[in-house]
């Protein structure tokens, strides 16, 4: 691959020089061509990773989502719009579609005061807290897959956490946690919060750096309390960090994949089926790529349809600087 | 457009041209190199001793045909799943890969990329008896199988002992006065890998092949058409037997094989008495646990139904073998040839890994008593109906598996499978 690269990249730099007809001009020619060039080996690499592994796809799964296809033999059978129509009217992909707002909204209710809380604290002067901070973010070193298998022999029934506890002398709270299927969704997303609360600690630490003394002391003087310091003064400079945690969060949570199949299969009975888990369960276990791609598409159009709005609303007035432009 | 436009534009190009080049480079594939052929060769034996005897077989059979390398890969067998139709559909297919005939075999066919063997096979496949069978396709010959097997009851002789049950279960009612029995020695009577879906739908799968008469089981599998009464007498089968609650806490959630905490952990290490399953769970279990399982494992047939149609000798089963793509048919088929000798198919029985072998000759050579009673049952059995899963179109038999499964979880009516089958089809 890099020699055909680089054969592409001089072609078009020899024939542009070839045509340079006086030297100063060659020299702001050459600061140009240098330019172009800088910009060609910078943006070339992603360009290429971005087309193969993003665009490509895309078109192509478009294209397999307006046939009946079972992934073996020639596209033959054209169904139009029929794919859609049928993965959004049936109630299991209803269904997913809840599981995943679910998990959207319980993030933001129950994650981010959770990780802006804890990074307060971390923030703050207090004994180990290089070691508090390790401790809080070694789940998010974890592989998701690695998360999954630990926690769904944690939680098997008579396992570890029903030991814990019923040792506790909690033994009442003891559920099925993963058969349930009025349970298994709040199992899921406590293990998506063990997962990820360290992400959100870690970026709030960041952001919290940036937040300067000097405003936290001016109030102080001015005789704030440190809850109105954090209320009034802290957490409106922590806004945009917030704002592309929230963006993440989201998104993170209308992919989710990887535990749920792990750890439950989108199952018991659909109960904690995800969109990403409909679309490989339909997709490789039943051989339906034709339906899979369609859900695929929709499950795109999802996440592009938030991330454009987002964008355009939320995070506007961060990327313009308007605010801190601290948040890149 | 200017002369920025146009540069931005040539530079975009450019980036496409390496684009294309990059791609066009991942499709090519080295074979061939001076007059060898190597074969690509994909098993679901990830773990000793199958990894070993399939890796013996390879160097065996390289030593004696210098021309011809394996390039063996082992793959996970839930992995073939997605594996398999992805490289079917590509223009680089491994030339000898693993399969479980059947419904799902057909499917495979439609790729035009699996070689038709019939010729290639004909003067020997019918040494292989009854099972090759399942590796046709409308009389085609599409793979070699190398074992069969057949679904029961595998038991704790132990705890059965514990519970006070002298003889194993040979109808319903007995069945469920030994889940009585269990349950009032404090002993999980039966454990089932509800999570992953294909061992609940053992269940209906057995009960259909108890209620159904075997002209209509196999005609309303051929037609995927469950309309037949029988089909929905076995989901009210099922309802029923769940409401006996024979399975273990939280079977919903359980895992079949992977881990102590799986069906087959449980029952491998005491905490569950019972488990339908296929022949190969014995080395599953073994796999999970140090104690010795031999002198404390049993195994029955799954149970007659009172009233049922079916015959209660036949039986639930499939098997495992391999399939080869068109560009070394040949080659690959000699290896297949090879693989079901009766001295590999010794070796497999020898391992306990294949329980149920094709050759009659290795079956002489099986010396544990359980497992010489299952194969007994398997050659003297009226018939074998290979799991439904399987045996139909993928699509509708993935369906007919969840139907089951929500079963389970206390979803749906006796005839829901029938219908789950209809719609998927």
């Amino acid at each position: 691959m890099s020699s055909t690269s680089s054969a592409a990249v001089t072609a078009p730099v020899t024939a542009a020089a070839g045509a340079s007809p006086a030297p100063r001009v060659t020299t702001r020619r050459r600061s140009h061509i240098r330019k172009r060039l800088e910009l060609l080996l910078l943006l070339g690499p992603a360009t290429i990773l971005f087309v193969a592994f993003v665009f490509m796809p895309l078109i192509a799964a478009s294209y397999y989502s307006l046939f009946d296809w079972n992934g073996f033999g020639p596209l033959t059978d054209f169904v139009g719009l029929d794919n859609y129509t049928k993965a959004l009217t049936d109630p299991l992909f209803q269904g997913a579609i809840g599981h995943n707002l679910f998990i959207v909204f319980a993030s933001l209710l129950v994650q981010l005061p959770l990780s802006i809380a804890l990074a307060l604290l971390l923030h703050g002067r207090i004994r180990g807290r290089t070691a508090l901070r390790l401790l809080v973010f070694t789940p998010y070193v974890l592989s998701e897959a690695v998360t999954a298998v630990i926690w769904l022999s944690l939680l098997q029934p008579h396992g570890v956490i029903d030991g814990l506890l019923e040792n506790a002398g909690l033994g009442g709270l003891v559920q099925l946690w993963l058969a349930d299927q009025n349970i298994v969704m709040f199992t899921l997303f406590a293990v998506v919060t063990w997962k990820y609360i360290g992400f959100g600690i870690i970026l709030f630490l960041a952001g919290l750096q940036g937040v300067p003394e000097e405003l936290r002391e001016a109030a102080a003087i001015d005789g704030a309390t440190p809850w109105q310091t954090t209320r009034l003064v802290v957490l409106p400079l922590l806004g945009p960090t917030i704002r592309i945690w929230i963006f993440l969060s989201i998104i993170g949570s209308l992919q989710l994949f990887d535990l749920v199949w792990i750890m439950t299969l989108g199952g018991p009975a659909g109960a904690s089926t995800t969109m990403a888990s409909y679309l490989i369960d339909r997709g490789f276990r039943r051989y339906e790529f034709g339906f899979g791609s369609a859900v695929a598409i929709i499950l795109f159009v999802f996440c592009f349809v938030f991330a454009l709005f987002y964008q355009r609303f939320a995070l506007r007035r961060d990327t313009q600087g308007a605010l801190t432009g601290r948040v890149e | 457009m200017n002369t920025r436009s146009i540069r931005k534009y040539g530079a975009f190009g450019a980036v496409a041209i390496v684009t294309l080049g990059a791609l066009s480079g991942c499709g090519s594939s080295g074979d061939e190199a001076g007059g060898k052929t190597t074969l690509t060769f994909w098993h679901n034996g990830t773990a000793d001793p199958l990894l070993g005897i399939w890796q013996d077989a390879v160097d065996e059979y390289e030593d004696a045909h210098p021309n011809i390398t394996i390039d063996v890969v082992p793959i996970q067998n839930e992995d073939f799943q997605t594996k398999i139709p992805l490289a079917l559909s590509s223009d680089n297919p491994p030339d000898i890969y693993f399969n479980q005939g059947g419904g799902l075999l057909a499917t495979q066919v439609q790729s035009g990329q699996v070689a038709d063997i019939s010729d290639l096979t004909s003067d020997w496949i019918g040494d292989l008896g009854a099972a090759a069978g399942n590796w046709a396709v409308d009389g085609v010959q599409y793979g070699v199988p190398y074992a069969s097997q057949v679904v029961g009851f595998w038991y704790r002789t132990d705890l059965f002992e514990d519970a006070g049950i002298t003889t194993p279960p040979t109808t319903i009612t007995e069945l469920n006065d030994a889940v009585d029995k269990l349950k009032s020695a404090g002993i999980a009577p039966i454990a089932v890998g509800g999570k992953d879906r294909w061992p609940d739908a053992f269940y209906y799968n057995t009960f259909a092949v108890r209620e159904c008469g075997e002209d209509a089981l196999k005609k309303g599998l051929a037609e995927a058409d469950l309309s037949d009464e029988c089909f929905t007498k076995a989901g009210q089968d099922v309802i029923d037997f769940i409401a006996t609650e024979p399975f273990q806490d939280g079977f919903n959630g359980t895992p079949a094989q992977q881990g102590a905490g799986s069906s087959a952990g449980l029952v491998a290490n005491g905490k569950a008495a019972m488990e339908l399953q296929g022949t190969w769970d014995k080395g599953v279990m073994q796999g999970l646990t140090d104690t010795e399982l031999d002198p404390l494992l049993g195994w029955f047939p799954f149970p007659a139904v009172e009233g049922g149609a079916g015959d209660p000798t036949a039986t639930l089963g499939g098997g495992d073998g391999f399939s080869c793509t068109q560009e070394h048919a040949k080659e690959c088929v000699d290896f297949l040839k090879f693989l079901s000798g009766d001295d590999i198919q010794t070796k497999l029985v020898e391992s306990q890994v294949v329980a149920i072998p094709v050759k009659a000759a290795a079956a002489a050579t099986i010396s544990d008593p359980v497992i010489k009673s299952v194969y007994d049952f398997n050659s003297e059995a009226a018939y074998v109906q290979t799991y439904f899963d399987i045996a139909l179109p993928t699509g509708v038999g993935s369906a007919l598996n969840d139907a089951v499964a929500n079963l389970f979880a206390g979803k749906g009516t006796a005839a829901s499978v029938g219908e789950a089958v209809a719609a998927a089809n």
